[in-house]
């Protein structure tokens, strides 16, 4: 099918919930999307075009925190990623678990380094951290300090 | 004394512990005992258990989680034992000293009689490690660290429920 | 009125217990769910590498895990190459190759040993390790180290393969042959080994493709993905190589496919070092700047896919830095394996999905019982697998080597 094609695809599927397209190369894509349409999108990725789930990323840029889900499909080799951006405030989105039990772990892993909440995730508890692992404490954003006391700067 | 010392420089009995480790110095340490370098003919066998221990080895950096459960597992050891740091990692940490999940130098909670450095250090320098131990040992240089008057370190170590009835 | 109870199983190798935490009371023989506990082993790399520049990342990397200690740096400097628009000159990418497939066999030997211990057939174990020390010749020969290579860089790698040091390489490999056969036959037609391994453990190939499981875990269960194939990198859609597929799911399957992968990747590393004769050139393309943007590396590690994604702004550290072994999707498929079977398998069905050490560290295993009094650690659950062995071997009438008595007895 081609990137091209697939991008198309996609597009038609989502029309004006597409929000921007990139085309990186002929195997890489970041397509934006916004948080309601999560999971549209993965039904779209993974019923419809039978896309592997790869695995998806969390980011705290400036603008927000960022999610990137990738999707594989590996018949053609390619990486279509969906990027979404949530609110710095209050960061949540709704969990794609209960269509996907491949992103279960890594949305629990999420919430507990970034503090990003995930509804409708049928067990959101602590997958990496212990479980007496201060509260409000997350490792990944920006303001974490380094180090092991794992301070927060103002 | 003498008994100590017998215990712990003829066929040892050795119990791994990995806490955060990457493995690869676990692999050395089994490398050890597998048909090139073949340990088990000096007697030296890997035991599941800490009751059974002669020498503990430590792997790995002992991130926040796996620390606590260490110092249980000490405390559990029968003396007289030997705790051995391999790698760099319980050394000095490496690289993940910076972590958010490092927790302290295992030597600052438990008595390491030797360390081991290496990425990993291959099974030569193990074994050479060990056999400059037992030397060390018999010729009384080294007191483990067990048999030694409690110090500080040895008062951070908590007591596990059921140790107290073990010693 | 049953009562369900936790069995602990500890991290794959074995000898790793710490029966103080586990001990439990234990009834009956059937698993009803797995519980899944990690944290042991996280060591906050991902933030770790934000202070870190490329090539420190890189070594960084290494130490994820030490048995796919090239496939995370090979991911990652894809990740940064990718990002960046740097180029790989061709003899790298066949160097890369070698070491990759070279990690291949000495993993998959290393399950093969430990699958065998943990079945009670510790000449196995030794017989495979045996073996794997020839290809850690080869590492040592090429890298200077058996394990953790320090060999790739973005751009290239970092040491070259010397013409005079082939012809041994050549010779240690094509010795390698006759015992992966042997390997191969022993685990087709032992009837001890196919008692304990076929229609245990199945992964229907449904349940493979929602878990999103990847490597020989998914290709046991007729799923057919291989990242060389589908997303080739380094050199491997310059060389001649089969997937291996089967179709049970069961840990039979699973064994097949890792021992017929190695000699695939016999074929690809002999195919690598000719090809090397004539791509000469630099195997570094030397580059002083990654550009700003945003790369996703993949590779196909002995467990199956790992990822690693990388975003840049032009400085020499990376904005972010995400990695995903394989193990983190192949890890959760245990909750289906392993349902339904009985304690005694619990272990090898766990072991079968080649757990990363690192990746994987607690499990728990919920048995459902009926009330009674029984004291089982660890070393029990080890035991009641060399218990069925024995059992088997009675049933039988086979009679071939027992594993030590000192596993045996206290």
């Amino acid at each position: 099918m081609g990137i091209d094609d697939t991008i198309t695809k996609i597009s038609a599927e989502l029309g004006d919930r597409m929000l921007e397209i990139d085309r990186h190369s002929d195997k890489r894509a970041y397509l934006e999307i916004a948080p309601q349409t999560v999971i549209a999108s993965a039904q779209l990725m993974y019923q419809k075009l039978g896309a592997r789930f790869q695995i998806a990323t969390g980011v705290d840029i400036r603008e927000g925190f960022e999610i990137m889900y990738h999707w594989v499909l590996d018949d053609e080799g390619l990486i279509i990623t969906m990027r979404t951006m949530l609110d710095h405030e209050k960061p949540e989105v709704d969990s794609i678990a209960p269509i996907l039990p491949a992103a279960e772990w890594i949305e629990r892993e999420m919430w507990e380094l970034l503090g990003i909440n995930f509804r409708g995730h049928p067990d959101l508890r602590h997958l990496l951290l212990a479980d007496d692992w201060p509260q409000g404490n997350y490792p990944l954003r920006r303001n974490h300090s380094p180090g092991a006391d794992g301070g927060v700067t103002p | 004394m003498n008994y100590a010392i017998n215990a712990l420089t003829r066929s040892l009995n050795v119990f791994h512990l990995g806490g955060s480790a990457c493995n690869n110095c676990d692999i050395e340490i089994l490398d050890a005992l597998t048909p090139r370098y073949d340990l088990e003919r000096f007697g030296i066998t890997l035991v599941g258990s800490i009751r059974h221990a002669d020498v503990l080895l430590l792997s790995g950096i002992f991130n926040k989680k796996s620390a606590i459960r260490m110092q249980e597992l000490i405390a559990q050891a029968p003396k007289p034992y030997l705790v051995i740091a391999i790698g760099g990692c319980p050394c000095t940490g490496l690289m993940f000293r910076d972590s958010y999940n490092w927790d302290r130098m295992p030597g600052e909670y438990v008595h390491i009689d030797a360390f081991i450095p290496g990425c990993p250090p291959k099974p030569e320098a193990i074994i050479s490690a060990v056999v400059k131990l037992v030397d060390a040992l018999r010729s009384g240089a080294l007191v483990p660290g067990c048999l030694q008057e409690p110090s500080e370190a040895g008062e951070l170590v908590p007591e596990a429920a059921g140790a107290a009835e073990l010693n | 009125m049953s009562k369900r109870t936790i069995i602990p199983i500890g991290p794959y190798h074995a000898l790793q217990e710490e029966p103080e935490f586990f001990k439990l009371h234990v009834e009956g023989e059937t698993v009803v769910h797995l519980d899944i506990e990690l944290g042991y082993n996280h060591r906050g790399i991902e933030k770790l590498s934000e202070s870190k520049d490329y090539e420190e990342t890189v070594f960084l990397v290494e130490r994820i895990c030490g048995i796919c200690s090239t496939s995370h740096p090979i991911a990652c400097v894809q990740a940064v190459e990718e990002a960046g628009e740097i180029f790989v000159p061709e003899r790298a990418l066949f160097i890369r190759s070698t070491l990759g497939e070279l990690e291949r066999i000495h993993s998959h030997l290393l399950w093969l040993g430990l699958a065998g211990h943990f079945l009670g057939f510790n000449t196995i174990w030794m017989w495979a390790w045996r073996f794997r020390e020839d290809v850690l010749n080869i590492l040592e020969l090429i890298s200077g180290n058996r394990n953790h290579y320090a060999m790739m860089k973005p751009g290239g790698v970092r040491r070259d393969i010397d013409k005079a040091d082939i012809p041994a390489i050549d010779k240690l490999l094509d010795g390698l042959r006759d015992p992966i056969a042997m390997f191969r036959d022993t685990v087709i037609e032992d009837p001890l080994l196919n008692a304990r391994t076929k229609g245990v453990g199945i992964l229907t190939r449904e349940k493979a493709i929602a878990y999103g499981a990847l490597g020989p875990t998914a290709r046991a269960s007729g799923v057919d993905i291989d990242v060389r194939r589908d997303h080739p990198g380094a050199a491997y859609g310059m060389v001649d190589w089969d997937v291996i597929i089967c179709q049970n799911g069961d840990v039979f399957d699973k064994a097949v496919v890792r021992i017929l992968e190695m000699f695939e990747s016999i074929r690809i590393i002999e195919q690598c070092l000719v090809n090397l004769e004539t791509a000469q050139g630099p195997i570094d393309s030397d580059p002083k700047i990654v550009a700003t943007g945003e790369g996703i590396g993949i590779y196909e590690a002995p467990r199956g896919e790992v990822f690693h994604y990388i975003r840049s702004d032009g400085s020499n550290r990376p904005v972010r830095h995400k990695v995903r072994a394989p193990s983190f999707m192949n890890v959760p498929t245990n909750c289906e394996t392993v349902l339904g079977e009985t304690v005694a398998d619990a272990t090898i069905i766990l072991a079968a999905v080649d757990p990363c050490y690192c990746c994987t560290e607690r499990m728990a295993v919920a048995v459902d019982c009926d009330g009674g009094e029984r004291l089982w650690d660890a070393r029990d659950l080890m035991r009641l697998s060399l218990d069925k062995t024995d059992r088997l071997m009675e049933e039988t009438g086979w009679t071939g080597p027992r594993p030590p008595d000192y596993l045996l007895k206290d």
